[in-house]
């Protein structure tokens, strides 16, 4: 087409065929396309989230790993093997800090770089539910901490010589404190205003699931212990603790699955919240 | 819409067509100034400052203008990603500011950022944006393979975005922004660091779809010369106003007949020669190059002059060229620098 042409015409060209969805004779607004349904397009986000970790993640994991096994080497100096309070606490906390490194930390900084860089209009112009990104990241980066705490419970099972009969509870804890960790890190994330801010406050977070969750609760002064029993991994810490006893005490181990759960639901819809409120502004 | 032919307006506005795709009516968002730490806050910034539009169905309609005029804060609006301070979109006949939502029904975003996308390879980010379109499994494989043969990216369907190139990673984008029929598609600087094989599949891409599915498309760019290869009608826009709407050929015709005539030189001009001086008085300088808008005749006697004697001499380079959009943009009174000629 020539200049000419456009010129002399002044309209554009027409469409060279009428279209369903926009032909300008039908009277009304057209059809909308079908939005994304809630489950498969949260399958199609933690698919997505999780080939992710071939690309970015397999290092971080590994440094996860290293670290909560390195503290429990340190530890081993301090603390007695055997079946003891201590021993069980160190374990159980070590692992757990794997999922407050993954879930809370490295999400937090994820969701903010996405958020800082527009990265979230990609999800934002597409019409899939706010919950189905939300749930679906956070359940990804969960999944990528379970061989990470299946590898550091069994490392500090052997350090420490307890009874490997409650491992099987790492696998709930991983879900439910995953849950309740990671929607915490996507809301901090999506929250902080400067992608460095939730950086700093992923950070902080897991120093705090570490400090709070790797030390025996028998040497925390008061105040302390006020901080932990609001940090959502202590519940998760302390029933992994428990499970790892010569004789654990199964509605104690329950009772605290169940306030993990009810912080992952809470947390969960926190970090849906702060999604919609990041992606429309 | 109701018609609102007498609505007082700048002059680009026109009168709302029945079947306009996209209208857009007084459109005003207004940032905050930056966080002044001290003293009196600065003047929040008026990003779009009472733009109207009509887009027509089937049409390949261009916002133009160089970095900060505004054409990103305006699409994200029409995008519903940013709700304006005031003024109206009407997208397909669905009220835009009241459900923003609905946009991601109606249209397909491509955004200047793959952030979102980079660590996925090529086919999973196409089947992912498929699936959260709402597309079934097998439909999203489908419209995947379709999408990157057309683009040219099945060899590269297993690698992540991020170990691709700058216009190979814009082209998979774009794949991901095509898959799941969308009437309407907004491109946000598509063709950025493409070379010319990708570019000229990005063009051949948005032709099919208009020519397929009527599709309407809304391109903002800073190139000029794309600006008036492949637009039907450009909006220009300089510090969040349209500040004309027309034709490429319509608005080249607002600068009347002047060519522009660039001149380079190698050494010290002969300033001694009178046509040479009159000559730097009516140039805007830009270092060794002097860049002159002048009617035909006068440039070509200017041309005579420094093809000969002193001033051939001190001459490097020399460009005649008929006006291109940026003679327009510029001629409109817009302030910016920054539009691309390449």
């Amino acid at each position: 087409m020539t200049d000419t042409e456009i010129h002399t015409a002044r309209t554009p060209r027409a469409a060279p065929a009428p279209v369903h969805a926009t032909a300008p004779a039908a009277a009304g607004p057209a059809p909308l396309a079908p939005a994304a349904r809630l489950w498969p397009a949260l399958g199609a986000v933690y698919r997505a989230q999780l080939s992710r970790a071939r690309v970015a993640r397999i290092p971080l994991l590994f440094v996860a790993t290293f670290q909560s096994i390195g503290i429990m080497v340190l530890m081993r100096g301090v603390v007695d093997g055997g079946g003891g309070e201590e021993a069980r606490a160190v374990v159980a906390g070590s692992a757990v800090l794997v999922v407050a490194f993954v879930a809370l930390n490295l999400l937090a900084q994820y969701f903010g770089q996405l958020r800082a860089t527009g990265g979230l209009d990609h999800y934002a112009t597409l019409p899939v539910p706010a919950t189905a990104v939300a749930l679906g990241t956070a359940a990804a980066y969960a999944s990528f901490t379970v061989p990470g705490v299946l590898v550091t419970a069994v490392s500090g099972g052997l350090l420490y010589q307890l009874p490997m009969g409650g491992l099987w509870v790492a696998l709930a804890v991983v879900p439910l404190a995953g849950a309740a960790l990671a929607g915490l890190g996507a809301a901090l994330g999506l929250l902080a205003p400067r992608p460095e801010l939730a950086t700093l406050c992923g950070q902080l977070g897991m120093s705090a699931a570490l400090l709070l969750g790797v030390l025996p609760t028998a040497r925390l002064p008061e105040p302390t212990l006020w901080l932990r029993d609001l940090l959502p991994s202590s519940y998760g810490v302390d029933a992994l603790a428990d499970a790892l006893g010569p004789a654990p005490d199964w509605a104690s181990v329950a009772g605290n699955l169940t306030v993990c759960a009810v912080t992952g639901v809470l947390a969960l819809a926190l970090a849906t919240w702060a999604y919609r409120r990041a992606a429309v502004r | 819409m109701a018609s609102s032919s007498a609505r007082p307006g700048p002059p680009t506005a026109r009168p709302v067509s029945t079947d306009a795709a996209l209208a857009v009516r007084d459109l005003v968002k207004t940032y905050p100034a930056g966080r002044g730490r001290r003293g009196a806050a600065p003047a929040p910034v008026r990003a779009s400052d009472g733009v109207s539009l009509d887009i027509a169905h089937g049409e390949i309609f261009g916002l133009l203008g160089p970095n900060g005029a505004g054409k990103t804060t305006l699409v994200k609006q029409l995008t519903g990603l940013l709700r304006p301070d005031s003024g109206a979109i009407t997208l397909l006949g669905h009220d835009l500011v009241r459900h923003p939502r609905r946009a991601a029904r109606l249209l397909a975003y491509l955004g200047q950022e793959s952030t979102a996308l980079d660590e996925l390879t090529v086919a999973l980010a196409a089947e992912t944006t498929a699936r959260l379109r709402g597309l079934d499994l097998a439909a999203a494989r489908r419209e995947r393979d379709d999408v990157l043969e057309e683009l040219g990216l099945t060899a590269l369907a297993g690698r992540p975005l991020k170990r691709l190139s700058g216009g190979q990673r814009r082209l998979a984008c774009l794949a991901a922004a095509l898959t799941g029929r969308r009437p309407v598609l907004v491109l946000d600087e598509p063709t950025t660091g493409m070379d010319p094989v990708a570019r000229r599949a990005v063009w051949a891409a948005v032709e099919r779809r208009r020519a397929a599915d009527g599709a309407t498309v809304l391109l903002v760019t800073h190139n000029v010369l794309e600006a008036e290869t492949v637009l039907d009608r450009v909006a220009v826009l300089d510090a969040g106003r349209v500040i004309a709407c027309d034709t490429p050929g319509g608005l080249k015709a607002l600068v009347g007949s002047d060519v522009r005539l660039d001149l380079v030189w190698r050494g010290d001009p002969p300033l001694h020669v009178p046509a040479i001086a009159d000559a730097r008085r009516a140039a805007t300088v830009a270092g060794r190059r002097w860049t002159l808008r002048l009617p035909p005749d006068r440039a070509r006697a200017l041309v005579t002059t420094v093809t000969q004697g002193p001033a051939f001499a001190a001459l490097d380079d020399f460009t005649l060229a008929t006006p291109s959009l940026e003679d327009v943009y510029l001629a409109l009174g817009g302030r910016g620098e920054g539009l691309v000629r390449s």
